[in-house]
């Protein structure tokens, strides 16, 4: 691959990873645990309200799954175009 | 063993760990003392991140204000952790990449000016000493509750540790203190959780004891049982909102975008070794400060229900002993306005009772009864969250004078030993500014800690990210982007905090969004503003692009 195709590549497949992850990240703590809270609310978890949940906890764990996902993909990602051994 | 002796102790041990990290990890360059040589690894960068993060208000403060705002209590529960989305993603590999010392210095290079540089300054140093001002209070109120010393003296004893080892040892000495401050501060926090989750729902993991039944044989869930008496005593319901949702979804925006900018946390990571270090530290860090974050939220609701159920209707005669403990601090008054001897707790005008939100970390051990060592290492763990975040945001301080101020812009001549003694000195004088802002506390500290987060949300958080990810943003439109929001924040908030321009209520908020969730109105302003003007100027020279290019693939390895 030419050294400018390379570049190319890389950066599009990451740009593609992170918009992504971030509608991911919008959608459980903004959607979920705010916009859509209310009608959430009707369902429950164990004592917990739905929407109640994901804002005061589920987002959070999302959030941490979420970062580990983007170091995974992105060190294969160094690795299959060479930034990495 | 009494509790002040127990508190003696265990800050002691852990004054003294602090203090021999310190000396082990002298420095002798300016690499070393601004980012640790370089050479921090991932592990270490995470909780030393974690520590800084996590304030004297994230420690004391947080669980009793969602104690009383239920459901609103989410904006910063989510909005203190959802920015590590963004470092992540966002910034913290290219800042990395991009291999210097400070974030003014990144705003500096990329938009090839000292007028940007000077900007990002200023901002740097605005956001830093509002922040570090409360951490500074917060020490001298940790000692003064707890081992009973007037505060000022708490405020120096305080001082002179962060003196020693951020002088001393610099960014290295930081580093390390705050790995070891994380430790202390998250055992301390997790004890009395872990305890109380037992003693009201049966279950150890107080994330799940936050959604079990409560242990009165009733069958009724903790939640709906808050509730019914936050319902009864004319709250609204624990888990509703009372706030309306837009100023929720800003406030929560402002809160991420904020945490994203925040100087003190990226600067974190340009200490680790490499790009792919940068990356999962962020990962490490957020896994460490979620670990307090999903606890909080159940302490608050333990700590409500506990205190409903304890208080609330009850005769001032029969009230456990630290109900009295606490009235002579001052964070508990009762005035018995009906002569009934009845304590009555509602949310109108025959309110008797006034509860700080403090109380419901610093007092939750002895309120469920707990040994008087977890109550000493409570305030061992308070003084660690605010004594490390208080060392990040010094040696911010110091780095933006004596790097970005003195040896980029007014003095570049300067030696490698001269930039480090000035370094030093600074970091000398911003503990003595702090220390005096601790001692004597400015009224606004307290309503500007919390909008320090829409000023880096207004100015930082745009300028880094358009400087990665889109090559053709130009100096031109950075600086005025970085100037119209930082503008427009501070307008706001000298408007609807302080009466000038007029003033206003929460009636007249634009959009119906509070100064706290501003921040995004005026992040979003500072996008537009810096499209606007981009247009209009020069374009970014090809060798600024070639920058740009280089900090967007990781190192060869």
């Amino acid at each position: 691959m030419k050294s400018k195709d390379r570049y190319n590549n890389y950066w599009r497949t990451n740009i593609k990873y992170v918009l992504t992850l971030l509608l991911i990240w919008f959608t459980f703590s903004f959607l979920f645990g705010i916009i859509l809270k209310d009608f959430l609310n009707q369902f429950s978890i164990a004592g917990f309200k739905l929407g109640f949940w994901f804002a005061q906890q589920g987002s959070i764990y999302v959030f941490v799954i979420l970062i580990f996902t983007y170091v995974r993909l992105m060190n294969n990602l160094d690795k299959k175009f060479g930034f990495k051994k | 063993m009494s509790i002040q002796s127990w508190t003696y102790i265990i800050v002691g041990v852990t004054f003294s760990i602090y203090i021999a990290i310190a000396i082990w990890s002298r420095v002798q360059s300016t690499k070393d003392f601004y980012v640790a040589g370089g050479g921090v690894g991932a592990w270490a960068n995470g909780m030393a991140t974690a520590a800084d993060w996590m304030s004297a208000a994230s420690f004391i403060s947080m669980a009793g204000i969602i104690s009383f705002a239920g459901y609103d209590g989410a904006v910063y529960l989510m909005g203190w952790t959802g920015g590590y989305v963004l470092l992540a993603l966002l910034l913290a590999p290219y800042l990395r990449k991009f291999g210097k010392f400070t974030v003014p210095e990144f705003i500096g290079d990329r938009y090839y000016s000292n007028n940007a540089r000077l900007v990002a300054v200023f901002c740097a140093l605005l956001v830093s000493f509002t922040y570090v001002a409360g951490q500074m209070r917060g020490v001298g109120i940790v000692f003064s509750r707890f081992l009973e010393v007037d505060i000022n003296t708490g405020v120096i004893i305080g001082m002179l540790i962060v003196l020693f080892y951020a002088v001393l040892g610099g960014m290295k000495g930081i580093t390390y203190t705050q790995v070891a401050q994380y430790c202390v501060l998250i055992f301390a926090f997790m004890v009395p959780a872990i305890f109380i989750s037992i003693q009201m729902t049966g279950n150890p993991i107080p994330q799940l004891g936050f959604g079990s039944e409560i242990t009165d044989g009733s069958s009724t869930y903790l939640l709906d049982k808050l509730d019914n008496l936050n319902v009864e005593l004319g709250f609204n319901e624990y888990t509703d909102n009372t706030k309306p949702l837009i100023d929720v979804f800003a406030i929560t925006l402002a809160l991420m975008v904020g945490t994203a900018g925040l100087p003190h946390v990226i600067v974190r990571f340009f200490t680790v070794k490499k790009v792919a270090d940068a990356r999962k530290s962020a990962g490490i860090a957020l896994l460490l400060i979620a670990i307090l974050y999903t606890t909080a939220p159940a302490v608050a609701a333990f700590a409500r229900t506990n205190l409903l159920e304890t208080i609330s209707t009850k005769s001032y005669s029969d009230i456990p002993q630290w109900f009295k403990k606490w009235e002579n601090t001052g964070l508990i008054k009762f005035d018995d306005l009906d002569n009934d001897g009845m304590i009555d707790y509602t949310n109108d005008d025959s309110n008797e009772l006034y509860v700080d939100r403090d109380i419901m970390v610093l007092a939750n051990p002895e309120i469920a009864n707990l040994p008087n060592w977890v109550v000493a290492l409570v305030a061992a763990g308070g003084l660690a969250a605010a004594l490390s975040t208080a060392a990040g945001l010094l040696l911010v301080i110091s780095a933006s004078v004596s790097h970005d101020l003195i040896k980029r812009v007014y003095y570049p001549e300067i030696s490698e030993k001269g930039e480090l003694v000035a370094a030093r000195i600074s970091a000398f004088f911003a503990v003595c500014i702090a220390g005096y802002f601790g001692i004597n506390p400015p009224g606004f500290v307290a309503a500007v800690v919390a909008l320090a987060f829409g000023l880096a949300a207004a100015s930082f958080f745009p300028a880094i990210v358009m400087g990665i990810f889109y090559k053709n943003m130009n100096k031109e439109g950075a600086i005025c982007g970085m100037l119209a929001g930082i503008g427009l924040m501070l307008f706001y908030m000298l408007k609807f905090k302080f009466n000038f321009f007029g003033g206003g209520s929460a009636d007249d908020y634009w959009f119906g969004i509070s100064p706290e969730g501003f921040g995004s109105v005026a992040m979003i302003l500072n996008f537009i503003v810096s499209f606007v003007v981009m247009r209009f100027t020069t374009p970014t020279p090809n060798k600024i692009k070639d920058i740009v290019d280089n900090i967007r693939i990781p190192e060869y390895e």
